[in-house]
């Protein structure tokens, strides 16, 4: 550090800066749900630990959001990798499509599924109605475990098909043709080859699925029912009882189990990858054509390409009729009552998002730069705050905002900024990851020969790393843009009447049953989401072709 | 006769419409014959492989061997194994898994397998590597652990990728001594892909020179090398003075110079370095243009005055005469040591 100062005081100023901030803004709120959970009245004490595991059976909550996340991250692994094994592996039409329709749940709020499934599968949803009932007699309790376990299994497996896509796509293919050289046959070469070299991005897949799982907010708080998961009994518990050193307790039995799959992903699991032995890759990857193949890939295309349809239409169709569930004639209704009850906070979503999304970029670009570029104590430590946001759940999140920013110097409560800021921390991993990315593009020769031409270390990132890396940033703006819009868990501690959010009015609306209207909300949501992902593809497009 | 190639035709769908790989191409190789492909890189040898690996499926033509069709026989009922370009270890497994994995496959008991795996490893000298990972091994190891995978079926024909190409020179001729001895020993039918003639003349029975798709010249490694059959051949086996035989009413001509009856009737000329000789009352004459010394022997440039460039090569000894660029050289041509053949001028 001292060598750093001496040498490069820019970069020195810039590091100290980015201590300071991940300090504040995440390390201190993590630190002030831990206190809220042990100190009363000025003193420490495990009373509240105790009553809320005896009396208030916080237990309860842990067991149900393991549960969930565990079947979620084999069911949304599962459904991952039938996907991207289907899209890199198998010669069937519409392969680009799929990906595509694959691809919807990330445009949308997280809860917009569990918005679908009572729509369909509800008391009154459309399916129970009209195929379930007169067939059977009787609907499907959509409220409860297996309703979440299908609902966050649909809204989280997109991140499982994206991973498992570049494990199956970095596979060597003449590996497999290895194989069937050697006389093992498609079956086979599945078995022995392709599923083993993808294990550890199964494993992967199925701890960030769970990750997932448990940080859920929206899903849990619509579809619950009776079955609580930890992060909605810590909203309730503060927002309804106003028990926040209790909200804490659950959000710390929340924080472990997501920390530790966290930790275990990223040290263990990244170590057990397989390196490629090969020299230079070799030829292009022939699809696979064999009937057990294309079976595989149509059912696969099928199951998962129509629930995401069915689903998504499901809103579509929902934001345009008078009252779900009782024929009528399409309307524009429900938009304009919409707009006119929550068009302040999506004002305010968008506003806020687009504030923030620019401070991440910068404050990320500025993170990868320092991290994949110099050397200095403590980087580690910089690194593992910077990602840390992205493994704790959005409600601890949110309570440590509460706690932390809820009294001067910073008291922040009730503000836009404290919105922004959280925006802006929830958001730094994608940005630092599109960072990292951007620069690895960038040789560092290049900015080598910038510095021995005699420019300073800001002016090579300025002219030289910024440029060359922008792309690939500007991927990384959007990501953390439709982030910041689609988010709920975290912000919905810090909303106030003056500074409101779209998903918590869309929350608002379902709570209310006017199903309508948030289907509405919905989908103007992902209108906005999809424009911007659509300006953003065009301009880095440009980039590209200009580079 | 082992495997019969008939007319195979391979297109591919490129950018802009079809592209010809292989064009009509028939060859048959007999058994135990090592026959290389060679050709420039585009030139489609590595596509006649992996359609006779059954990787592809030719547009037009069969793949017959021992007399029966090979058509729509996918490539694990075929029993060629392959050596490829990148080894293609299996990195979740050890050596002896990856040397044994054909037999398993095969359903032969676990004993029998390693015994067997085991011979083949002892044969390439890698049985103290047999507990490691690909990872762990060098590259010329992991060429003899993909080498010993292929072995220890004891195949009849064996298909062979530019095996050699990410090996560094000095392994690559040992290796490629090996893979010779080997095939030699065990009397296997080898194909072998390599764009490397050099490498193709050091190792093979019969050498196929492709080019666009199409069969240039098929022979020994001597005549390929001795006697090109045309311009193309000559210039890819690496002789560098291939000239156009002139014809006019004064008689055939070489570089300008009329050598009456002494040349056949033909439409190029190859002519060695050393057929080249300085000699000051020779009937040509060079400008030259660079020279380069090449530790026993120096090669200059030579410009003619139509910028034909002709290669001179002499002994290089403390003698030789002092020649810079720009000095006005004499020579003649042996022609009793040039190679005259047909084709287009």
């Amino acid at each position: 550090m001292k060598r750093l100062a001496q040498r490069e005081p820019a970069t020195f100023a810039v590091v100290l800066g980015l201590f300071a901030l991940l300090l504040l803004f995440v390390a201190l709120p993590l630190l002030r749900v831990l206190m809220a959970s042990v100190v009363q009245d000025g003193g420490w004490t495990l009373e509240t630990w105790r009553t809320m595991l005896t009396r208030h059976g916080a237990l309860v909550p842990l067991w149900n959001s393991l549960r969930l996340a565990a079947t979620v991250a084999v069911t949304g692994t599962v459904a991952g990798f039938a996907a991207a094994y289907t899209i890199t592996m198998v010669a069937v039409p519409g392969r680009r499509a799929f990906r595509f329709v694959a691809m919807l749940p990330m445009l949308a709020p997280p809860f917009m599924i569990a918005l679908a499934a009572i729509m369909l599968l509800g008391r009154n949803g459309v399916i129970t109605r009209s195929v379930l009932e007169p067939l059977f007699g009787t609907g499907v309790e959509i409220y409860g475990f297996g309703g979440l376990v299908l609902v966050q299994t649909l809204t989280f497996f997109p991140l499982s098909m994206l991973l498992l896509l570049g494990t199956l796509a970095g596979m060597d293919p003449s590996l497999e043709e290895a194989a069937q050289a050697q006389g093992a046959t498609p079956y086979r070469v599945f078995r022995d080859i392709v599923l083993p070299l993808a294990v550890p991005g199964l494993l992967s897949s199925m701890l960030l699925m769970f990750i997932e799982s448990l940080a859920d907010f929206g899903n849990p708080l619509i579809l619950g029912g009776d079955f609580r998961v930890l992060s909605v009994a810590a909203f309730l518990r503060i927002t309804g009882e106003f028990d926040t050193a209790g909200g804490a307790v659950l959000a710390i039995l929340l924080l472990v189990p997501a920390l530790t799959a966290f930790f275990v992903q990223r040290f263990y699991v990244q170590r057990t990858t397989f390196a490629t032995v090969t020299g230079r890759p070799s030829a292009l990857r022939r699809l696979h054509t064999g009937p057990g193949a294309r079976t595989f890939a149509a059912l696969s295309f099928v199951l998962l390409g129509s629930a995401v349809c069915l689903f998504y239409g499901a809103v579509l169709y929902g934001s345009f009729v008078q009252v779900w569930g009782v024929p009528g004639e399409l309307t524009f209704g429900n938009y304009a009552g919409a707009l006119r009850q929550a068009g302040g906070a999506l004002t305010d979503s968008v506003v806020l998002a687009a504030i923030a999304t620019p401070v991440t970029g910068i404050i990320g670009m500025g993170a990868a730069w320092v991290l994949t570029r110099r050397r200095f104590t403590g980087q580690g430590l910089l690194a593992t705050l910077a990602m840390l946001t992205f493994a704790v759940p959005g409600t601890v999140v949110g309570i440590g905002y509460v706690l932390a920013f809820n009294s001067p110097p910073l008291q922040l409560t009730g503000t836009a900024a404290i919105i922004v800021l959280l925006f802006v921390f929830r958001s730094i991993p994608v940005s630092l990851e599109a960072g990292r990315n951007g620069i690895a593009q960038v040789d560092p020769a290049i900015e080598e020969s910038s510095a021995s031409l005699g420019a300073t270390p800001l002016v090579t990132w300025r002219r030289v790393a910024l440029p060359l890396a922008a792309p690939a940033v500007f991927a990384g703006l959007a990501h953390a843009f439709v982030r910041s819009i689609t988010a709920v868990s975290a912000v919905i501690f810090v909303v106030s009447g003056q500074w409101n959010l779209v998903t918590v009015s869309i929350l608002g609306f379902v709570e209310n049953a006017d199903l309508a209207r948030a289907a509405a909300l919905c989908v103007i949501l992902v209108t906005i989401v999809s424009a911007v992902l659509a300006a953003m593809q065009f301009a880095t497009s440009r980039m590209d072709a200009r580079a | 006769m082992s495997l019969q190639l008939r007319s195979i035709t391979k297109d591919f769908t490129a950018k802009g419409g079809l592209h010809r790989a292989v064009d009509a191409l028939s060859l048959e190789i007999e058994a135990g014959t090592f026959c290389t492909l060679l050709g420039p890189s585009g030139c489609g040898k590595t596509t006649l492989l992996r359609i006779i690996a059954g990787f592809e499926e030719p547009t037009a033509g069969d793949v017959v061997h021992r007399g029966v069709s090979l058509a729509g026989v996918p490539p694990y009922r075929r029993g060629f194994p392959m050596v490829f370009q990148s080894y293609a270890l299996f990195p979740h497994l050890s050596v002896l898994d990856n040397v044994s994995y054909g037999l398993r496959v095969r359903g032969v008991p676990a004993a029998e397998r390693t015994a067997r795996a085991e011979q083949a490893l002892a044969l390439l000298g890698l049985e103290t590597l047999r507990d490691r990972h690909p990872a762990q091994l060098s590259g010329g190891q992991q060429q003899r652990v993909a080498l010993a995978r292929c072995l220890v079926l004891e195949p009849e024909i064996i298909l062979l990728d530019e095996p050699l190409s990410n090996l560094d020179a000095g392994l690559r001729v040992g290796m490629r001594r090996e893979i010779r001895s080997l095939q030699q020993r065990l009397g296997i039918t080898a194909v072998y892909v390599t764009h490397d003639q050099e490498e193709a003349l050091a190792v093979s029975d019969r050498i196929v020179v492709m080019n666009a798709g199409r069969i240039e010249q098929d022979g020994t490694p001597a005549e390929v090398y001795h006697a090109p059959r045309s311009a193309f051949v000559a210039r890819f086996m690496g002789h560098v003075n291939v000239f156009p035989v002139k014809r006019s009413d004064a008689g055939a001509a070489l570089l300008g110079q009329v050598y009456e009856s002494r040349i056949p009737d033909a439409a190029w000329a190859v002519v060695r370095g050393d057929a080249v000789q300085r000699d000051p009352r020779g009937p040509h004459m060079g400008r030259v243009a660079e020279t380069a010394f090449l530790g026993a022997r120096l090669q200059h440039v030579l410009e003619l005055e139509d910028g034909t460039r002709v290669t001179l090569d002499e002994p290089a000894h403390a003698a030789a005469p002092a020649t810079a660029a720009g000095d006005v050289v004499r020579f003649s041509i042996d022609v009793a040591r040039v190679h005259f053949m047909p084709g287009d001028p």
